[in-house]
């Protein structure tokens, strides 16, 4: 074997390089700016925009997500947000016990609205959800448990193309369904709010949110490292290859529902982190989370930010977001989903490879130019047939 | 005991040639939706062999490839692959390991990998997502992957996209990367389909050198192209084996002049 560096950064090029630099620098100076900087000051970065970046933040690691599986593996998977919606449940479920007495039935167990459903006894599924250690491992399990088993009967089937995109949509559908009934123990339609602490630190706090931030940003890097060495590995090649011609990778003797199964089973559990995060920055998770229309919208930021890139899925999530939060305060908020679909549909006809994806390709375009004008100038005679 | 005697030497006669088989198919039958694309088809290969497979659309050629490759399960009958694999149990990447290689009638490679790339995931190595996933490249692997490329004449496109490629180029890329994986047997659907006539003659020669270490069975439509390998030919008509022998006793034979000309 070739000596060489770990294979978690050697999968770093510049680009990748560049892209944690700037993302480590966000993650500092926003808290930075709006801690350290008095409120006076035109450099204040207020609470308000903290927890947008941090809903941003939250977002790109979902896109990150799922530019994993449908950026290098071609799995278009339309469900994604309810992988997200898990995560942020499980985060959700530590935030509530940490309510205690200070709810408004003032129940040392029970949160406010198993009482007032008439419940005397906690569910056994709640069991375990006051230590943080406990509901952490929930965050990446139930989501990861979930998508093995989903994965291994679809995959295990050769369920693939359109037929697992629609089957996604069932997925998170059901689960939408489910949990919006309120014998379901997640506390139905309202879901589940009214946080007070994280770790003993209140949830509100600016330092906390700041932090919170922080955090999200550092969670982003590890994903982004991370599925940045699976995609220059030999298996990233192998996703390739499954993605450009499935039956050639099987008839090479590559086994394809593994490789499917574990990018895909890595791809929820990276969505659950994203959702647990969201959860105590904004404040309240509930069942419209599970939306299609959510996953659908996600898929959207990959394809403008440029499938297959990585980054691009984060600049896609943000830029898609940031116009979106634009927009619905204006007075063209009643026109944001035409404006979503009409992006969608701009971006399918004239940049179909994203934003990034375009740029890369322009930038290649460019290099062969000139290397051919260059070889041009030294050209040898072809050896003749 | 003369009967006795007579179904022993029958048995032996049998169990000899099925000693000296590389594939041996036997009474397949594959049926879809009522139609027989495979009807009662044996055939068997020997070790080093090439065989050349003709025959009409229709009679079943691309089907008897994807039920040795396990794409397609056989009805009824037996597959048996260097005398003890039934490759009737198994799935493409349990035969693809067991060293059966498969060549698309369309010429399919990674389109947005790169030539060399190509090729390294076809060579043989361990196939285990968590091998893959520390895998490193060794100074070993790329000198066979630029042998192999000088076989298929790709040394110069080494950097090129797969996409990119021409036709016959995809072809000879396709093989190249059955090479890669260096299998026993290796099923080959009609490689001279849009190739011109140069490139048919080249990928004949190319045939033939793979064939110096590996079993072949080759699946054409051109004639002229089955005459310049010059070896045993098969002819499948409606699901099993019209005629069998060299080109010149198949081509002469009167059943097969029949069968492609219309009665």
């Amino acid at each position: 074997m070739r000596p060489g560096p770990h294979f978690l950064i050697r999968s770093l090029d510049r680009g990748a390089i560049a892209f944690l630099a700037v993302t480590a620098a966000i993650a500092v100076a926003v808290p930075l700016l709006n801690l350290a900087v008095p409120s006076s000051s035109a450099f204040h970065v207020s609470t308000y925009l903290v927890a947008l970046f941090g809903k941003y933040a939250c977002y790109a690691l979902l896109a990150l997500s799922i530019d994993l599986i449908w950026g290098y593996c071609g799995i278009l998977s339309l469900g994604h947000g309810a992988f997200f919606a898990l995560g942020g449940y499980a985060m959700g479920m530590y935030l509530m016990r940490q309510i205690g007495t200070r709810g408004v039935y003032a129940n040392p167990i029970l949160p406010d609205f198993m009482v007032f459903l008439n419940w005397h006894e906690l569910p056994v599924y709640w069991y375990g959800f006051q230590h943080f250690a406990y509901a952490a491992l929930m965050i990446l399990l139930v989501p990861g448990v979930l998508a093995f088993v989903f994965g291994w009967f679809a995959f295990r089937s050769r369920v693939t193309g359109v037929y697992l995109s629609i089957i996604t949509q069932a997925l998170t559908y059901a689960l939408m369904l489910g949990f919006f009934r309120n014998n379901f123990g997640f506390g139905g339609n309202n879901g589940l709010t009214d946080f007070k602490d994280i770790l003993g630190f209140d949830v509100l706090a600016e330092t906390t949110r700041a932090a919170l931030f922080s955090i999200t940003c550092v969670a982003l890097m590890i994903g982004f490292v991370i599925c940045r060495a699976i995609v220059t590995s030999k298996f990233g090649k192998v996703l390739v290859a499954i993605r450009d011609a499935e039956a050639r990778t099987r008839f090479l003797g590559y086994r394809v529902e593994s490789y499917k199964l574990f990018v895909f089973t890595l791809s929820a559990c990276i969505a659950g982190v994203a959702g647990a995060l969201y959860v105590p920055q904004i404040g309240i998770i509930n069942p419209s989370e599970f939306a299609p229309a959510n996953s659908i919208e996600a898929v959207i930021w990959v394809a403008v930010g440029g499938r297959g890139t990585l980054a691009g899925a984060v600049i896609g999530a943000v830029v898609v977001n940031y116009a979106k939060t634009f927009f619905t305060s204006g007075i063209l908020a009643p026109y944001w989903l035409y404006m979503l679909g009409g992006l969608f549909i701009a971006v399918t006809l004239l940049l179909p490879r994203g934003i990034v994806g375009s740029l890369h390709h322009w930038s290649a375009l460019r290099r062969d130019r000139a290397s051919a004008a260059a070889e041009e100038g030294v050209a040898e005679p072809l050896p003749a047939e | 005991m003369k009967i006795q005697e007579r179904l022993e030497q029958k048995e032996n006669e049998a169990m000899e040639a099925f000693e000296r088989t590389l594939l041996f198919v036997e009474g397949v039958t594959v049926s879809f939706d009522g139609f027989r694309a495979l009807n009662n088809l044996s055939i068997s290969v020997e070790p080093g062999e090439m065989r050349a497979i003709i025959g009409p659309n229709g009679a079943g050629k691309t089907t008897m490839m994807d039920v040795i490759t396990g794409k397609t399960r056989p009805d009824k009958g037996t597959v048996i692959f260097d005398r003890k694999y039934d490759l009737a149990r198994l799935d493409e990447t349990e035969i693809a390991l067991l060293g059966i290689g498969r060549k698309f009638q369309k010429p399919t490679v990674f389109d947005s990998h790169t030539v060399f790339d190509n090729i390294e995931l076809a060579l043989k190595a361990d196939r285990r997502a968590r091998k893959t996933l520390v895998w490193r490249e060794t100074a070993d692997e790329e000198r066979r992957v630029e042998e192999i490329l000088k076989v298929v004449r790709l040394s110069a496109m080494r950097d090129r996209l797969g996409g990119s490629l021409s036709h016959g180029q995809k072809q000879w890329l396709e093989i190249g990367m059955l090479l890669a994986q260096d299998p026993k047997l290796l099923l080959v659907d009609e490689p001279a389909a849009g190739m011109t006539d140069a490139e048919t003659r080249q990928t004949a020669e190319l045939l033939k050198e793979i064939n110096q270490e590996h079993t072949v069975i080759v699946v054409e439509h051109d004639m002229a192209f089955v005459r310049d390998l010059g070896v045993k030919v098969t002819c499948l008509h409606e699901g099993s084996v019209l005629a069998e022998g060299t080109i010149d006793q198949v081509s002469t034979n009167e059943r097969v002049v029949e069968v492609y000309l219309g009665r």
